[in-house]
């Protein structure tokens, strides 16, 4: 037990210190993580606004396929990416293996179907309560899409928080496809990862601690945002 | 019906030529859902600049009266026409519907009228003016900024109906406009309908208030069982019902019709 909080307090001192290496690593995680979401949204809410508005042909097979990707195993993902990237894949000529890049594309392979998904349900959920209002006022297909994505925007932003705690938590792709290279590729979880293999625990309880603080955050600033919806009744 | 609402004068509904065109006519229609027939070889005409009535029962089939004629549903068989021809998109274009409980938008009540006419392809100089005159009528101007969610439910069905009206239809659906609301508030909603009657505007209204359809109806259908059984003048149709599903309606009867297993 003493052992615990004697690490506990160095891992706080390392943070107080505001170590470079430390905030280069959060600097990374952080870039990575908010660039996958954001490409994950880009793609996955107006897929799951589609999917989940309209009657279009496979939207059964469609929506399967998005729920089964939403259990993605990470490992498979950095793998498939891995052989994508990899000098004899088919984008080895790109050369983003180890690269920032490659650990995006990874997380927003694993995020997408996690934020298509979620937009999906959330759509047709208000589609339901919307469909004859504009089948009345004669709202075409790109208007309806954009207005249930605008009217559901405080629930879609839990939707993204999803899509962030799946990302900010992954290590599994990040570590295959970027490969843990220092002060290139070397992100909060592979970190905590490799400090802890080292025994290095200060270091890796300090960068646990980040993480959570990092998470804690960024729901209580989206509970925060959907909280005051909900009393204007926006929600 | 109050006191109140029969007392309050109505503003003068304009008088239609006894032999107004049809503007919407509905011939063989039927609609099936669930193996069931719900709308059974169904004929209406609804007359242009004329107030109608659509009465009948709970499951009677009214609502999807409106929602057939209105394009919201395909009908199994028969056909609905506009002005004789057959529903394009410019005659959908021309009617507006507000539903029984109001759909509003998760926005506040300016954006909620913005969205509509936008919908409408107005111009953004367009669009100010005829919002500003859809609040004032429904005296909604300092609440213009407020979710519209969270108006009363008067309120809202006030929104909706000048929002209907803010696209400038031709036809206007009302789906039981002041069902649930309390007497000053269907006061409001009726006096929107009839400035919408004083402007032209073809009106087809269902309603369960008898009442109601003699202040605000001029002909009235009255459909049993996914039928229209009987249709005329407001005040024949209710002084003198000729069709016994009416006559039972009206008396506050149960009435089986042959062949029918429930009664209506």
């Amino acid at each position: 037990m003493g052992d615990f909080w004697g690490t506990m307090a160095e891992a706080i001192s390392l943070i107080l210190q505001w170590d470079t290496d430390l905030i280069g690593i959060i600097a990374l995680s952080l870039r990575v993580t908010l660039t996958a979401v954001a490409i994950a949204c880009v793609i996955g809410l107006p897929l799951g606004a589609v999917v989940g508005a309209f009657r279009i042909p496979g939207r059964t097979l469609v929506t399967v396929v998005l729920n089964a990707l939403m259990g993605l195993p990470p490992v498979v993902v950095g793998l498939i990416v891995y052989l994508m990237l990899s000098a004899s894949g088919p984008l080895g000529p790109l050369q983003l293996l180890y690269t920032p890049t490659a650990m995006i594309i990874a997380q927003t392979i694993l995020v997408t179907p996690i934020v298509a998904a979620l937009t999906k349900q959330v759509v047709e959920d208000l589609h339901g309560e919307y469909a004859e209002q504009f089948a009345s006022l004669g709202v075409g297909r790109i208007d309806r899409v954009l207005a249930l994505l605008w009217d559901a925007r405080y629930s879609l932003l839990t939707v993204a928080l999803a899509g962030f705690g799946r990302a900010v938590a992954e290590v599994g792709a990040v570590l295959i496809v970027g490969g843990n290279i220092n002060h290139v590729t070397r992100v909060m979880t592979t970190t905590i990862a490799l400090e802890t293999s080292k025994g290095n625990l200060q270091l890796a309880l300090a960068l646990g601690i980040v993480l959570l603080v990092l998470a804690f955050c960024v729901n209580a600033a989206v509970m925060a945002v959907r909280a005051s919806a909900v009393r204007a009744a926006y929600v | 019906m109050c006191e109140a609402l029969r007392d309050t004068p109505m503003p003068p509904t304009p008088v239609a030529a006894p032999a107004s065109p049809v503007l919407v006519s509905a011939a063989g229609l039927c609609f099936d859902a669930g193996g069931k027939r719900l709308i059974d070889d169904l004929d209406i005409r609804i007359r242009e600049g004329r107030c109608s009535v659509i009465m009948g029962a709970n499951g009677a089939g009214k609502s999807l009266l409106l929602r057939l004629m209105h394009g919201l549903l395909t009908p199994s068989a028969g056909e609905i026409r506009w002005r004789g021809r057959p529903m394009d998109r410019a005659a959908r274009r021309a009617q507006a519907m507000v539903f029984q409980r109001p759909v509003m938008l998760r926005r506040s009540v300016l954006a909620n009228l913005r969205f509509a006419l936008s919908v409408r392809g107005l111009r953004a100089g367009d669009r100010d003016s005829r919002i500003f005159e859809a609040l004032r009528r429904a005296r909604l101007e300092d609440m213009a900024h407020r979710p519209a969610r969270v108006l009363s439910g008067g309120e809202q069905q006030r929104l909706a109906v000048v929002r209907a009206l803010a696209c400038d239809p031709e036809l206007l659906f009302l789906d039981e406009p002041t069902a649930s609301l309390d007497p000053s508030s269907a006061q409001a909603v009726e006096d929107l309908i009839a400035h919408a009657r004083a402007r032209g505007v073809t009106v087809v209204m269902i309603t369960h208030d008898p009442a109601q359809a003699r202040r605000l109806g001029e002909d009235l259908h009255f459909v049993h069982s996914g039928q229209v059984v009987e249709s005329g003048p407001v005040q024949a149709v209710l002084d003198h019902p000729r069709s016994e599903a009416a006559q039972a309606w009206l008396d506050g009867r149960l009435f089986v019709a042959p062949g029918q297993s429930t009664p209506t």
